[in-house]
């Protein structure tokens, strides 16, 4: 397979697919990274990935179903910090707003370490030039209209994400 | 002799404290801004630094000149290409 311009620059393509906080990171890094470095990026976003084109982020995390996820204190003393806390399923399942504490401890940890807010990440890709296209048939399926995303949002589907995949150097599904 | 002290950078960007993408992002930013063969010194205490502004620059275009440490800290002088 090649390029059907060889001259042109380095390009990567992405599918993101969660709107969970966690799931949030990696297609607004890889994207802000590329387009730092000069290479066309687009990321089409799907299902659960429509809702990180909305004005307002309220990306959320839940350690429910996560069992692998450590919860960390953003506060105290270092060694107090770096406990893992095992959450018993019962406990993040049937406390009320446990999943808002849990977001707030992962935002909190992640400022503390130096970590941009999706915002700032989203951001950061819109002034590289990344495109950042909705998937038409979730917005469909979910009721989303265009006039819910940022005014930056393009739609697109199937075909229009190939045809872009297929001129990439780097495709990846998140 | 000191290499550092050789480099003569025309402007200074403080990435401490910053994770990955910001120090490259901000690298980006700062380089837009400068003429060609001008010299950008950038500080990072991102221990992932070290290699993506290696694979930046190769990326770029943008010379890497030096890259040195200094304990957890690290300098980068950067020539627009």
């Amino acid at each position: 397979m090649s390029k059907s311009n060889p001259n042109a620059p380095k390009r990567l393509a992405l599918i993101s697919s969660k709107g969970t906080l966690d799931w949030a990171y990696p297609p607004f890094i890889l994207a802000s990274a590329a387009g730092a470095m000069g290479w066309e990026v687009g990321v089409f976003f799907t299902f659960y990935g429509l809702t990180l084109l909305k004005p307002e982020l309220t990306a959320a995390v839940s350690p429910l179903g996560n069992p692998a996820m450590p919860m960390k204190m953003p506060f105290g003393p270092e060694g107090f910090k770096n406990i893992n806390w095992q959450m018993p399923n019962l406990l993040m399942a049937n406390v009320p707003g446990f999943e808002g504490l849990a977001t707030n401890l992962m935002k909190q940890t992640f400022h503390n370490k130096g970590v941009a807010t999706i915002e700032e990440l989203r951001e950061s890709c819109l002034e590289l030039d990344v495109r950042l296209i909705g998937c038409q048939m979730t917005m469909d399926v979910f009721g989303f209209k265009k006039e819910d995303f940022i005014p930056q949002a393009e739609i697109g589907g199937a075909a229009t994400f190939l045809e872009y995949a297929a001129d990439a150097d780097v495709q990846l599904f998140i | 002799m000191n290499d550092v002290e050789v480099i003569k950078e025309d402007v200074v960007l403080d990435c401490s404290g910053m994770l990955c993408p910001m120090p490259i992002v901000k690298t980006t930013k700062a380089i837009k801004e400068l003429q060609s063969g001008q010299i950008l010194k950038m500080i990072s205490t991102d221990a992932g630094s070290p290699p993506d502004i290696a694979a930046w620059s190769r990326q770029t275009g943008n010379e890497l000149l030096l890259s040195t440490t200094e304990g957890n800290t690290f300098v980068f002088f950067l020539k627009k290409s």
